[in-house]
C-alpha cells in the first residue's frame, strides 16, 4: 500500500500535535480548564497517530490494527475498573509500559538493517540508542518495583543492601563499558547486540535496586521521578529516530516530572539525591523508641467528637495516607456536607506529600465529590490555623508534627508542616500510637488541646456521622 | 439505681446539682432521677421542667434521701440554718454521695461519712488529667467565678471599662490587673477584655504567657528565672527572692491600675498574701479589688470574706459564692460535669454505678469507700503538661551566614557551556537542530507545568504519561519492516503503548470529571 500522506504533511501534523500537547499541559493548570486540556491531549495524540499510520506505515496494517484495538481495550478497561485509591499503582504500572516501549523500540532500531549511519553520526546515533534503552530499562524495572510497593505486593520498607552505593557505582561502570563495546562493535559491524543487552540488563538491575531502597512515604518523589524518566526515555528515542515530535513530547513530560519531583522534595525539606539514595524511614514505623515520656494523651469518643464539631464555627480537615487506606473519603464528605449545611465553615488542608503520589489526597476528595474550592494547599491555609476551632487529622502523622519546627535534631526538622496545633482543638484519628513514617514521636498527640480518636478512620467517622 | 437530688440547704446557695437537660441524659444511662421540690428554683429551673425531662419530684426531703441510692449535691452535707435539719441524719449506709467536699480542709466530714458507711466522691478531688477534663467541676466553677468577678467589679467601679472619645470629652479605658492566670484568671481576662478594658496579667508559671495573650491580655514578666509550675496545673510556693520581685511589681502596678482581680491559690495552703495594706492605700480612690481567694484567707490583706468593704476609698469584694451568683450557668455546667462522671462510672449504661478503684479518675475522687477513708489518693501518675527537659540547650551559635558563592554557578555555567561547545564542534548539524528543539521544549515544559495547581498533580501525571506514549510512532515506523522479528517487536510495542494511551487519557478524564466546585 502506498503512503497516503506526503512527508511534509506528516511534519505539519506533528507540529500540530506538539502544540496541542503544550496546550494540554497548560490546560491542566486549573481545574476548570483541565478537562479541555485532556481533550487537547487526546486530539494531539490522534493526529500524530493518524499521520504516522497513513504517512509512514506501508504494510502490516492487520497487526497494527489488532495491537491498537487490543491495547486500547485493555487500557480503557483498566481506566474504568480502577479504584481511586489504587491510582498510584496504576500510574506506576503505566510508566513501566513507556519504559518497556522505549527499550523495545531501541533494540529493534539498533538491529534494523535499513538504518545506516557513518562516522560521527553513527557514534551519536549509538549513544542516543544506548541512552534510550538505559533510561527506558530503568523506568521499566523501577516502575514495576514501585507498583509492587504501592500495591503492597512488596514490603514498603527500604531495602538497604550493604555497600549499596558501591554496588550502584559498579553497575554504572559495567553500563559504561558495555556502551563503549557497543559503539566499537557497531562501528566495525560486529556483534553489537550482546553489549546492548548487557547494558539493558544492568539498567534493569539498577532500576530495581534504586526503588527497592526507597521507603514507602517517599513514593510521591519516586512516582514523579519515574514520570520524568519516561519522558526522557521518549526524548532519547526521538533523538535516535530523528523525530522532533518525540523529542519535544519527551522533554515536556520529562521536565514536568522533574518539577513535580522538585516540589515533592521541597515539601519534605529533603534533597532529591538524598531521596534517590534511599534508605530513609520504614513503611509502618514502630521502632524508634520515644526518648522522653511525653505525658498522657487524651482520648475522645465519637459522641464528644460530634458535639465538638457541631459547636465549632471553623473546621479544618487534614487528611493523610490513613484516609486512603481506610477508604474514608466518602464518609469524610458526608460529614463535611452535613456540617456545611449547618453553616460550619469546613475546609481541607492538604500537605503536598500527603499520600503516596503527588496530588493523591485531592483525587480522593474529588472522587468523594468534595468541592475543590474548599480544598486548600498547605501554603494557602497555614496562617489560618489560629482561627480554627477544630482540626481533624485523619491518618496523618509526620505532616502535622510540630517537632519539624521545634527540634533542630529531629529527622524531619525543617520540613514544612501543617500547624494544626495552633488551632483551638485538634482531633487526631489514628489506629494506634505508632510513630509515623519517619519513625519520630509526634508531640502533637500530647498537647493539651489535642484529643485522640482511636480506631479505624472509617468506622470512627461513621460513628461521628451518626451522632451528627 | 435511683439518683436523688436534694435542695441545697446552705444559706444563699442557689445552685442545684442537676438540670432538666442532664436528667434526660441520666435517664438514658438507665438511672431513675428524683428531685426535691423546689430544688432548682433559685437557679431558674422549675419542677415542671424536671418532670418533663423524666424526673420524679419528691415533696419531702426525708423521703427523697431515704429512697435514693446516689445523692448528687453541690455543697457537702451540713445543718440547715432555718430548720435545724442535719443532712447527716438523712444519709444511710451504702449510699453513694457525690458533691464538693474539700477533704483536706474538712477531715471531720470524712470521719463522719466513713462512720456512716457512705461511699463519697468529692468532685473537687477529681484528678486534673486530660481525660477527666469533662468532669472537672473546679474548672467549670472557676470559669464562672472569673467572669462573675469582672461583673462584680464593674458593678462597684464608677466608670466605663472601655475607652471612648465623646463630645463630652475623652474617657480613658479602665486598667485591670489579673493575678493568677488559671481558669478563673483567664476567664476574668477574657471578660474584662471583651468589655473593653486594658488587661494585664501575672502568673508565676511562665508557660501560661501564651494563654494570657490568646485571651487578649498582656503578660507581665519578672526579670527573674524561676519555674513556678507545680503538680496538677497549680503553681507552687516560690522562693523568697522571687516573691520580693513579685511584690515590687504588684506595688508598682497597684498605683496604676483601676481594678485588681486576684485568683492565686496554692492547694492545701492558705492563699498567699499578694496585695498588702500599703498597696491598697496607694490605689486610686474608686478602685476595686475582687479577691477570689477570700475563702482561703484572701490574696489581699484587707479582704473580708463574704463581704464587700471599703478601705482607703477602695472597694474590696470578698464574695466566696461567685459561682452561686450565676446559678443557672453554674448549675448547668456542674450538672454536665456530674453527668460525665456518672457516665464514666456506668460503663454498661444499665443504671448501675460501679466504683472502680483501678480507674485513676474514680480513685482520685473517691474519698470514702464504704467505711474506709481513701483520701489522699496516691500521687497522680502523670502531669497534664509534660515537664520540660531539664535545661533547654542553648541555641547553637548562629553560623556565619553563608555568602552565596559566585563560584558554583559560574563553574556550572562554564562547564555546561564548554560541554555544549564541545558537542557543537563534533556533532553534525542535523543533531544540533534536534538538540535546539529539545532544549527549547524543556523550557516550554518548565514554564507550562510550573503553574499547575497542586490539586491536579495526579491528573497531570496520568496525562503526561499518556502523552509520553507518543513513543508509539517509533514503533509504527518499525512495524512495516520486512524483518519479521522487528515487525513482531514493534507490534508488541504498539500494543503496550496503546494500553497506555487509552488508559492514561481515559483515567485522566475520569478523574477530572470528579473535580467540581
Amino acid at each position: 500500500m502506498l503512503q497516503l500522506l506526503e512527508p511534509g504533511v506528516v511534519t505539519v501534523a506533528y507540529i500540530g500535535a506538539t502544540i496541542l500537547f503544550v496546550l494540554a499541559l497548560g490546560g491542566l493548570s486549573h481545574p476548570e480548564t483541565a478537562r479541555r486540556g485532556n481533550l487537547y491531549g487526546m486530539i494531539g495524540m490522534s493526529i500524530a497517530l493518524l499521520a504516522t499510520v497513513f504517512g509512514v506505515v506501508t504494510v502490516h496494517y492487520e497487526l497494527l490494527l489488532a495491537a491498537v484495538v487490543v491495547g486500547g481495550m485493555i487500557g480503557l478497561l483498566l481506566a474504568r475498573k480502577i479504584q481511586m485509591t489504587q491510582m498510584p499503582e496504576l500510574v506506576a504500572i503505566l510508566h513501566s509500559l513507556v519504559g518497556l516501549a522505549a527499550v523495545l523500540v531501541g533494540l529493534a532500531n539498533s538491529m534494523d538493517p535499513d538504518v545506516r549511519f557513518l562516522g560521527v553520526e553513527l557514534t551519536i546515533h549509538d549513544i542516543e540508542t544506548s541512552l534510550g534503552i538505559v533510561i527506558g530499562a530503568i523506568t521499566f524495572s523501577g516502575s514495576v518495583i514501585a507498583f509492587g510497593k504501592l500495591s503492597g505486593r512488596i514490603s514498603g520498607s527500604p531495602l538497604t543492601l550493604p555497600a549499596r552505593h558501591w554496588l550502584n557505582l559498579g553497575l554504572l561502570l559495567i553500563a559504561l563499558w558495555a556502551g563503549r563495546q557497543y559503539i566499537l562493535e557497531s562501528a566495525v559491524g560486529g556483534d553489537a547486540l550482546t553489549p546492548l543487552l548487557i547494558m539493558a540488563g544492568v539498567a534493569l538491575l539498577f532500576g530495581v535496586h534504586m526503588v527497592m531502597a526507597i521507603g514507602g512515604a517517599d513514593m510521591p518523589v519516586v512516582v514523579s521521578m519515574l514520570n520524568s524518566y519516561s519522558g526522557w526515555a521518549a526524548a532519547a528515542t526521538g533523538f535516535m529516530l530523528n523525530n522532533d515530535l518525540l523529542i519535544v513530547t519527551g522533554a515536556l513530560v520529562g521536565s514536568s516530572g522533574a518539577i513535580l519531583s522538585y516540589i515533592m522534595c521541597r515539601a519534605m525539606n529533603r534533597k532529591f539525591l538524598a531521596v534517590i539514595a534511599g534508605g530513609f524511614g520504614t513503611s509502618g514505623g514502630t521502632s524508634a523508641a520515644t526518648t522522653i515520656d511525653q505525658g498522657e494523651v487524651a482520648a475522645i469518643d465519637a459522641i464528644d467528637t460530634a458535639s465538638m464539631l457541631s459547636d465549632a464555627q471553623e473546621i479544618m480537615i487534614v487528611p493523610g495516607y490513613g484516609m486512603a487506606v481506610a477508604q474514608a473519603q466518602h464518609i469524610v464528605h458526608e460529614i463535611t456536607r452535613s456540617l456545611r449545611d449547618k453553616g460550619v465553615n469546613v475546609r481541607f488542608g492538604i500537605h503536598p506529600v500527603a499520600g503516596r503520589m503527588p496530588g493523591h489526597m485531592n483525587v480522593l476528595l474529588a472522587e468523594a465529590r468534595v468541592p475543590y474550592d474548599i480544598v486548600y494547599e498547605m501554603d494557602e491555609i497555614n496562617d489560618d490555623f489560629p482561627d480554627i476551632d477544630v482540626s481533624i487529622v485523619i491518618g496523618a502523622n509526620d505532616i502535622v508534627n510540630p517537632s519539624a519546627q521545634d527540634e533542630p535534631d529531629s529527622p524531619i526538622a525543617g520540613m514544612p508542616v501543617l500547624e494544626v496545633w495552633k488551632g483551638k482543638t485538634t482531633i487526631v484519628l489514628k489506629r494506634s500510637m505508632a510513630t509515623g513514617y519517619a519513625g519520630v514521636q509526634n508531640p502533637l498527640f500530647f498537647k493539651d488541646n489535642t484529643r485522640m480518636l482511636f480506631g479505624d478512620a472509617k468506622e470512627s467517622l461513621d460513628a461521628v456521622l451518626k451522632e451528627l | 439505681m435511683r439518683i436523688g437530688v436534694p435542695r441545697e440547704i446552705y444559706a444563699e446557695e442557689r445552685r442545684v446539682a442537676t438540670t432538666p437537660e442532664a436528667v434526660s441524659q441520666l435517664t438514658k444511662l438507665g438511672f431513675e432521677v428524683s428531685i426535691e421540690a423546689g430544688a432548682g428554683v433559685a437557679a431558674s429551673f422549675d419542677d415542671d421542667a424536671y418532670r418533663d425531662a423524666g424526673a420524679t419530684v419528691t415533696a419531702d426531703a426525708e423521703t427523697l434521701w431515704s429512697s435514693s441510692d446516689i445523692i448528687l449535691k453541690v455543697r457537702a452535707p451540713g445543718t440547715s440554718a432555718d430548720s435545724g435539719q442535719d443532712e447527716f441524719d438523712l444519709l444511710r449506709r451504702d449510699q453513694v454521695l457525690i458533691c464538693f467536699l474539700w477533704p483536706a480542709q474538712n477531715p471531720q466530714l470524712l470521719d463522719r461519712l466513713a462512720g456512716l458507711g457512705v461511699t463519697t466522691l468529692a468532685v473537687d478531688s477529681i484528678p486534673r488529667i486530660s481525660r477527666a477534663q469533662k468532669m472537672d467541676a473546679l474548672s467549670s466553677m472557676a470559669n464562672i467565678g472569673g467572669y462573675r468577678a469582672v461583673v462584680e467589679a464593674a458593678q462597684h467601679f464608677g466608670r466605663f471599662f472601655t475607652g471612648q472619645i465623646t463630645a463630652a470629652g475623652k474617657i480613658p479605658p479602665a486598667k485591670v490587673l489579673v493575678i493568677g492566670a488559671g481558669v478563673a484568671g483567664l476567664s476574668a481576662i477574657g471578660a474584662a477584655r471583651s468589655m473593653g478594658a486594658i488587661v494585664r496579667a501575672f502568673d508565676t508559671r511562665p508557660e501560661v504567657k501564651e494563654q494570657v495573650e490568646s485571651m487578649g491580655g498582656e503578660f507581665l514578666e519578672l526579670e527573674f528565672e524561676e519555674e513556678g509550675s507545680g503538680q496538677g496545673g497549680y503553681a507552687k510556693v516560690m522562693s523568697k527572692e522571687f516573691i520580693e520581685a513579685e511584690m515590687a511589681l504588684f506595688a508598682e502596678q497597684a498605683a496604676e491600675v483601676d481594678i485588681i482581680i486576684t485568683t492565686a491559690l496554692i492547694p492545701g495552703k492558705p492563699a498567699p498574701e499578694l496585695i498588702t495594706a500599703e498597696m491598697v492605700e496607694s490605689m486610686k480612690s474608686g478602685s476595686v479589688i475582687v479577691d477570689l481567694a477570700a475563702e482561703q484567707g484572701g490574696n489581699c490583706a484587707l479582704t473580708e470574706p463574704h463581704k464587700v468593704v471599703k478601705r482607703h476609698g477602695v472597694t474590696l469584694i470578698g464574695y466566696t459564692d461567685l459561682p452561686s451568683r450565676l446559678a443557672a450557668q453554674s448549675s448547668q455546667l456542674y450538672a454536665t460535669n456530674l453527668r460525665h462522671l456518672l457516665a464514666d462510672m456506668c460503663p454498661e449504661k444499665n443504671g448501675e454505678l460501679v466504683v472502680d478503684m483501678d480507674d485513676e479518675v474514680v480513685r482520685g475522687a473517691t474519698v470514702v469507700n464504704g467505711q474506709d477513708i481513701t483520701w489522699p489518693p496516691p500521687a497522680p501518675k502523670l502531669f497534664a503538661v509534660p515537664p520540660k527537659a531539664a535545661e533547654p540547650t542553648p541555641p547553637p551559635a548562629p553560623e556565619p551566614a553563608k555568602k552565596p558563592s559566585w563560584l558554583g554557578p559560574v563553574l556550572t555555567l562554564g562547564i555546561g557551556g564548554m560541554a555544549l561547545l564541545g558537542l557543537g564542534l563534533v556533532a553534525p548539524p542535523s543533531f544540533m537542530a534536534h538538540f535546539t528543539v529539545f532544549v527549547l521544549a524543556c523550557f516550554v515544559g518548565y514554564m507550562v507545568v510550573w503553574n499547575v495547581a497542586p490539586a491536579l498533580h495526579t491528573p497531570l501525571m496520568s496525562v503526561t504519561n499518556a502523552i509520553s506514549s507518543i513513543i508509539i510512532i517509533g514503533a509504527l515506523a518499525q512495524i512495516s519492516s520486512p524483518e519479521s522479528w522487528i515487525m513482531w517487536v514493534a507490534g508488541i510495542t504498539v500494543l503496550i503503548t496503546s494500553i497506555n494511551i487509552a488508559g492514561g487519557f481515559a483515567v485522566t478524564r475520569r478523574m477530572l470529571q470528579m473535580f467540581q466546585k
